[in-house]
């Protein structure tokens, strides 16, 4: 068996389940009019992993976390979060079930204040306490984030700006955490500040999907992944298998 | 006081107190005056809320009022002795569920789209009117019955004062609402999906819901603001909600600035007074009819262009700054004079 598996329709590679399935997309297409961006997408993310999407520019990676969290429309296949389908739902209903999408370009409020930006993040919240915590949380993991709290989100820089899209998801607590580039524009010492945070709330329980060009960067975090090709997936197993194969060193790594 | 819901009472009853010892001040013109100011401001606060706050562009707010002043005459050619409090919640309701079927449609729309639709609203409306004369009275319109004030008030007390008072109580129970509204959870949903809808929906907010409950509220206080206007005049024509009434609102929110409640306030003052201002100017100046006519619409265009490119945050955030700097002059009174305000 080698150890990385070229994909097949339907059928995503099986590799030790860290947990129960969190999410499991099957043969997904999806269409803008006429263009076809993803074209029989499976993937699944266990409970309590870090899985890597990786691919060039236009490959789909985008297109693959609006359709999750329900931005974009599969034209056939399934979303299932816990099993439960949830491809039918509108975006504020599959946020509210707790899929939490830190999205391309950070998409801020900017006329918010960095305080507002996260509350808005645990708006669907009742548990006073558990925001309260959460706020915490997120000052714990972003000190930078605590001097600015009044600031207006519009004014923050770049880091700051990703701090704080991924400080907003996070504020929903929830269930996965889907994230597009958080490396993407940052100087290399705040990348590992981000990527420093990502394996802490890994480490604590959370279930992550990673999407992100620096391929090397995202598949030393996560445990598995998936490569993405003009909207197919082309690869997909074991981190430590991918970076080993000769394939994606040649294509993604640059090697 | 950290209680928004105490603070906007207080601010509110302040006003009120205020407002009403002034309309024993001045003459029973200047009351008919602040009555107009009054019944602006509930229309150009609604139009904060949905345009200002929630970012939806509307034209049409001339002709959601048209519904409200419709909806009271009506009912008055009807039953000419109906207390004042019925045709005014009547046109509350039928422009707020005017409102719903607009806001549904709207909530599809977007930007140029959305002003198009409102546009149409607004230059459509009032030629319905027209076209079904023997309902709506035709050009000519319906005539509205002045309210006179009850006899507890005294035999002299003048029709111009009473209906002021009616107009600051709307007005201020419109501003103690929205206010209200604004400060709170709902206030943060209006400008995320402002601020970005995707964003608002991955945060777990229906957009949708937020912006038709945006029309509706707005268009409420539109027709409030119309119903009054029609007491106002004493008549419901056409006329008087043509497109120029939509493109006041929008002025009076841009000068005052944009989103703030305050700016309302302080740009329904401007865009009302303005018009008499200047036709007593006109008199002074011995101006032709057609100059002082159009001067006053001439004015606002010149009056928007510089607040814009001045003042971006209009007079409101103008004073804002201000006070902000003298607040820091007060109390450094050494610092240097050369400020550096963003
Ligand atoms: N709104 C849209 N309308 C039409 N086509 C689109 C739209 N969004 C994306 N596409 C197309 O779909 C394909 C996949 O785009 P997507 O944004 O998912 O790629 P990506 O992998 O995230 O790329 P990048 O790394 O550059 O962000 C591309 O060919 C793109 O041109
Ligand atoms: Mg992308």
């Amino acid at each position: 068996m080698t150890p990385v598996e070229a994909h097949t329709e339907g059928n995503g590679a099986a590799p030790a389940a860290a947990g129960a399935p969190m999410l499991e997309l099957r043969s997904i297409d999806v269409n803008y009019g006429r263009v076809r961006a993803l074209r029989g997408v499976s993937l699944t993310v266990n409970e309590g992993e870090i899985v890597a999407l990786i691919g060039s520019n236009g490959a789909g990676k985008t297109t693959t976390l609006r359709t999750i969290s329900g931005l974009n429309r599969p034209s056939r296949g399934e979303v299932r979060l816990r099993g439960v389908p949830i491809h039918q739902l509108g975006a504020e209903r599959i946020a509210r079930m707790g899929v939490a999408h830190a999205p391309e370009g950070r998409r801020l409020f900017p006329r918010m204040t960095v305080r507002e930006n996260l509350e808005m993040g645990a708006y669907a919240r009742t548990d006073r306490a558990g925001v309260r915590e959460s706020f915490e949380r997120v000052f714990t993991l972003f000190p930078r984030l605590k001097e600015r709290t009044s600031q207006l989100a519009g004014s923050l820089s770049g880091g700051e700006q990703q701090m704080v899209a991924i400080g907003r998801a996070y504020m929903s607590n929830p269930q996965i955490l889907l994230l597009d580039e958080p490396s993407l524009g940052l100087a290399p010492i705040l990348v590992d500040t981000i990527f420093e945070v990502i394996r802490e709330i890994n480490a604590r329980g959370g279930t992550i999907l990673l999407i992100e060009q620096n391929a090397l960067l995202a598949l030393k975090t996560a445990s598995r992944g998936y490569v993405l090709e003009t909207g197919n997936i082309a690869l997909s197993g074991p981190a430590q298998d991918l970076l080993t194969s000769p394939d994606v060193q040649r294509a993604y790594l640059g090697m | 006081m950290r209680n928004p819901l105490l603070r906007h009472a207080t601010v509110c009853v302040a006003l009120a107190v205020v407002l009403v010892l002034l309309t024993y001040v001045f003459d029973a013109f200047t009351d008919y005056k602040i009555a107009g100011v009054a019944i602006f401001f509930i229309a150009a606060a609604g139009l904060t809320v949905l345009t200002g706050v929630n970012g939806q562009l509307s034209l049409g707010h001339g002709a959601l009022m048209a519904i409200g002043a419709y909806t009271t005459s009506l009912l008055l050619k009807e039953q000419p002795q109906l207390p004042m409090i019925l045709p005014l919640l009547a046109a509350i309701v039928s422009t707020g569920v005017a409102g719903a079927v607009i806001g549904v449609a709207a909530a599809r729309l977007r930007g140029p789209y959305l002003a198009g639709a409102t546009l149409a609203l607004a230059v459509g409306l009032p030629q319905v009117a027209v076209h079904y004369g023997s309902v709506f009275g035709g050009n000519q319109g319906l005539p509205v019955p002045v309210p006179t004030p009850p006899s507890a008030l005294g035999g002299d007390f003048p029709n111009e004062r009473w209906l002021a008072w009616i107009a600051i109580a709307a007005a201020l129970i419109t501003l103690f609402l929205l206010a209200n509204l604004v400060s709170g959870a709902t206030g943060a949903r209006l400008r995320a999906v402002a601020d970005d809808e995707a964003a608002a929906s991955l945060a777990g907010i229906n957009v949708a819901r937020i912006q038709v409950l945006a029309f509706v509220v707005s268009a409420a206080c539109a027709g409030l603001a119309g119903s009054l206007f029609a007491y106002w005049v004493g008549l419901t024509a056409p006329s008087g909600f043509g497109l120029s009434v939509s493109l006041q609102l929008l002025s009076a929110i841009v000068i005052g600035g944009l989103g703030s409640l305050s700016g309302a306030v302080l740009g329904s003052f401007l865009v009302v007074m303005a018009p008499f201002t200047i036709s007593d100017l006109a008199g002074n100046l011995n101006l032709s009819s057609d100059v002082a006519n159009n001067l006053p619409l001439a004015l606002y265009g010149v009056v928007l262009i510089v607040t814009m490119l001045a003042f971006p945050r209009g007079i409101q955030g103008a004073l804002f700054s201000l006070w902000r700097l003298a607040k820091r002059n007060l109390r450094r009174p050494q610092a240097p004079t050369v400020s550096t305000t963003a």
